[in-house]
């Protein structure tokens, strides 16, 4: 099966209340070969960003490194005071998420509503 | 991975335990190629497949020395405080997922892990 590339979008949403939340939209695998999109994308964010979304609806396939990348990208963003929110991942890798103990340090929820009013 | 898994449901697995399996023989087939083969090139890494009416076993050979990792629970905390590599999370997410896993090193022939998932048994992390 060809890997497929890693997209990441981003995009500022005003919350109810507070700051913005800018929210990084993931499509494709998400493996080692991953690091420039996903920390690329989230380096590329300001200092002022204080809170974070990842939106993994679109993600076909996600494996260890990946998730590694992700914990990374959590280590950064707890150095600058941000707080990270996840949704849209399948039942399988929530289980996974789970299981590896990410969800000690980012919420997992099911749509983005609900992500997003968690920040408030 | 897919083809594993195509059969996975043709043996009437639920759609649960096939993603269980797709996962666990990626991050095997992964292990091997990074660890066993050390990224050679001309090296082959080999899936053989075999069934019976209960179970499906996925063997992923290679060329190396057997696994230089661990199964151990990854430590979130030591990660976050980088005390812990990020990365390294392989051999416990197949120990995890599916029902029987081992690794057998043999070289000079080379090394495998071997997976099972059995159909009569409810997973016990579902």
């Amino acid at each position: 099966m060809p890997e497929l590339i890693t997209r990441v979008t981003v995009e500022e949403l005003p919350a109810a209340s507070g700051d913005p939340i800018a929210v990084l939209r993931f499509s494709g695998d998400i493996t080692s070969a991953s690091q420039p999109a996903v920390m690329g994308t989230y380096e590329g964010l300001p200092d002022t960003v204080k809170r974070i979304l990842l939106d993994f609806s679109k993600v076909e396939y996600l494996n260890s490194s990946g998730i590694a990348l992700i914990i990374q990208m959590m280590i950064a963003a707890s150095k600058r005071g941000q707080k990270i929110n996840s949704f849209g991942l399948s039942p399988h890798f929530k289980k996974v998420f789970t299981m590896v103990g990410i969800t000690k340090y980012t919420s997992l929820f099911e749509d983005e509503a609900s992500a997003c009013a968690a920040f408030s | 991975m897919n083809t594993a898994a195509s059969v996975a449901r043709l043996m009437g697995f639920s759609e649960e335990r096939v993603e269980d399996l797709k996962t666990a023989v990626a991050e095997a087939c992964i292990n091997a190629m990074e660890h066993g083969n050390k990224l050679d090139d001309s090296l082959s890494v080999s899936v053989i497949l075999s069934m019976d009416e209960n179970s499906l076993e996925v063997k992923v050979t290679d060329n190396g020395e057997g696994p230089q990792t661990t199964t151990d629970a990854p430590d979130i905390d030591r990660k976050m405080q980088e005390e812990e590599d990020a990365r390294g999370m392989g051999m416990f997410l197949i120990q995890a997922l599916v029902d029987e896993v081992e690794w057998v090193s043999s070289p000079p022939a080379g090394s495998y892990a071997r997976m099972v998932i059995h159909l009569h048994l409810d997973h016990p992390h579902a």
